[in-house]
């Protein structure tokens, strides 16, 4: 799968583009104990600033997926059908994904490893069941 | 409480709409054009109107929205704007007019919503979601697409809960003159629906529709003085916002839903079982089952039960959706289904349901992201 949708790469969200480009995916982590993405300046719960940036092990579960039969943009044409899924890290940061694999098996609560896709020129967190 | 108070005190007065479907007329247009009507049908000059509320048009929005549509209307209200809260924004907008008045700080209130996506743009409902579009994340429906598979998984809901849904709707839109899509289903045709994003199935999306309504509100009293002909009392209304993305939501299977409708029922002094005819919001078919399950109709999970067999059509237990809802009579969001519960009261709907003591009407808006109940009666 290429993708050639940019992405929006600014002051806050650079380490974790710049950590799925050597293949580690990071998210944040604040001192009250909560854990996020997508980057934020600020800890969503209790809004200190202090923010910090931990490696994420990999494992997650899938919380839904769908299944796109309609091309919302031009570049997916190709692809169709593909998958979006919603996955939580161990660590309990949630985000939007593609699974790969034996996508038959793909079911809510089924767990997923991280897989890198660093053939792209932004490389994507990606999972594979 | 404040609330209570508030019950059956302010009224709809009037309320007006335009044809649905491809109009290919702008917003101001169309907006000028609910208004007229439904200062027409309450007997309201808009010179007495000085509240000009206003939902953005989904598709295209712009800066002092609420001022063109005032400007169009030659009005000069004390009170005007435009309310960005998706589709939950038309109940929110009555909500804001009733304390307005309550306040003092206005009579007379017009709430419009127009849009139209049709002969305009629709690519706000397609659109690229961030930097997770990178991944393929485009559009609305994918959103509800991840919370109807959730519900599936979560409690085996039955593929037929949704066919059931969409018949119902469809089979009312069928026999409505002013209805975009007059075209009822089986369920075998809705189990042969085409997939957009599996989950969802052709049957299960709303309609992309130009359009527009509005209501005008006021208190009884005001409604009396003016010897209003038809003003139907609001006993009960609220809100609440999830807030949160669909990805980011620690649970995909429950909605604000419930805390807005257990705000409208306490203040209106009625529970589920009351209500005579409902119109739920039904940008999609799960949205339907999940605000019936969190409006507590039913058990969470029990949707399926509880609307088959036809139970959810005119003539059954509880009638859904009766001049044919978002998947039917036409996807402007929200108000058409105002103006369908105050037809419900006022015994003059297409498909009357006898006896309507409480008429439901609920919103939402976003992917479930905002919600808002009303409950009409006489
Ligand atoms: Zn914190």
């Amino acid at each position: 799968m290429t993708t050639e949708i940019a992405v929006d790469v600014d002051s806050i969200n650079k380490p974790y583009w710049d950590g799925l480009k050597q293949g580690q995916l990071f998210y944040q982590a604040c001192q009250c104990g909560h854990h996020w993405l997508p980057p934020s300046r600020h800890c969503p719960a209790c809004l200190n600033e202090n923010v910090t940036w931990q490696q994420a092990s990999g494992e997650a579960t899938v919380v839904s997926w769908v299944v796109y039969h309609v091309a919302y943009n031009p570049e997916f044409k190709d692809r169709l059908p593909y998958n979006v899924a919603i996955v939580r890290l161990r660590e309990g940061p949630q985000l939007i994904t593609n699974i790969e694999g034996d996508t038959q098996r793909l079911a809510v609560g089924e767990t997923v490893r991280l897989k890198v896709d660093l053939g792209l020129e932004q490389p994507l967190a990606r999972f594979s069941i | 409480m404040g609330a209570q108070m508030m019950r059956g005190k302010y009224v709809i007065a009037g309320i007006g709409n335009t044809a649905f479907g491809k109009l290919g007329l702008d917003t101001v247009t169309l907006n000028v054009m609910a208004c007229k009507a439904a200062l027409e049908d309450a007997g309201v000059d808009k010179v007495d109107v000085d509240a000009l509320l206003l939902k953005t048009p989904t598709s295209a929005k712009e800066i002092l929205y609420g001022q063109k549509v005032a400007q169009a209307m030659g009005m000069q209200p004390r009170w005007g704007g435009a309310w960005d809260q998706g589709g939950a924004a038309n109940l929110t907008l009555i909500n804001i007019a009733m304390m307005a008045i309550e306040t003092g700080q206005c009579e007379i209130a017009l709430v419009s919503y127009a849009d139209n996506p049709r002969s305009g743009n629709r690519q706000v409902y397609g659109r690229p979601r961030g930097n997770d579009a990178a991944y393929g994340w485009f559009s609305t429906a994918a959103g509800y697409g991840m919370i109807h598979r959730a519900h599936v998984a979560q409690y085996q809901t039955d593929p037929r809960a949704f066919g059931e849904f969409a018949i119902a709707v469809r089979k009312h839109g069928a026999q409505n003159p002013n209805a975009q899509l007059q075209k009822a289903i089986s369920m075998d045709d809705y189990l042969a629906s085409a997939w957009v994003v599996d989950p969802l199935r052709r049957d299960d999306c709303c309609l992309v529709s130009d359009g527009a309504a509005a209501v005008v509100v006021m208190s009884a009293e005001k409604a009396r003085q003016l010897q209003v002909r038809e003003p139907v009392p609001i006993l009960g209304i609220g809100g609440a916002q999830e807030s949160y993305d669909v990805h980011l939501r620690p649970c995909l299977t429950t909605t604000q839903a419930a805390r807005s409708a257990k705000l409208a029922f306490e203040m209106a002094g009625v529970k589920p079982a009351d209500i005579s005819v409902a119109q739920i919001y039904d940008c999609f078919t799960i949205t339907g089952l999940m605000t019936l399950e969190d409006y507590g109709f039913c058990d969470k999970g029990g949707v399926y039960e509880f609307v088959r067999d036809g139970q959810i059509q005119h003539g059954g237990r509880l009638p859904v959706n009766t001049s044919g809802g978002l998947l039917s009579e036409t996807g402007t969001p929200g108000l058409p289904l105002v103006l369908e519960a105050v037809r419900q009261v006022r015994g003059s709907a297409n498909l009357q349901v006898p006896d309507v003591r409480y008429s439901l009407v609920s919103n939402q808006g976003g992917t479930m992201h905002t919600h808002a109940t009303m409950i009409l009666g006489a």
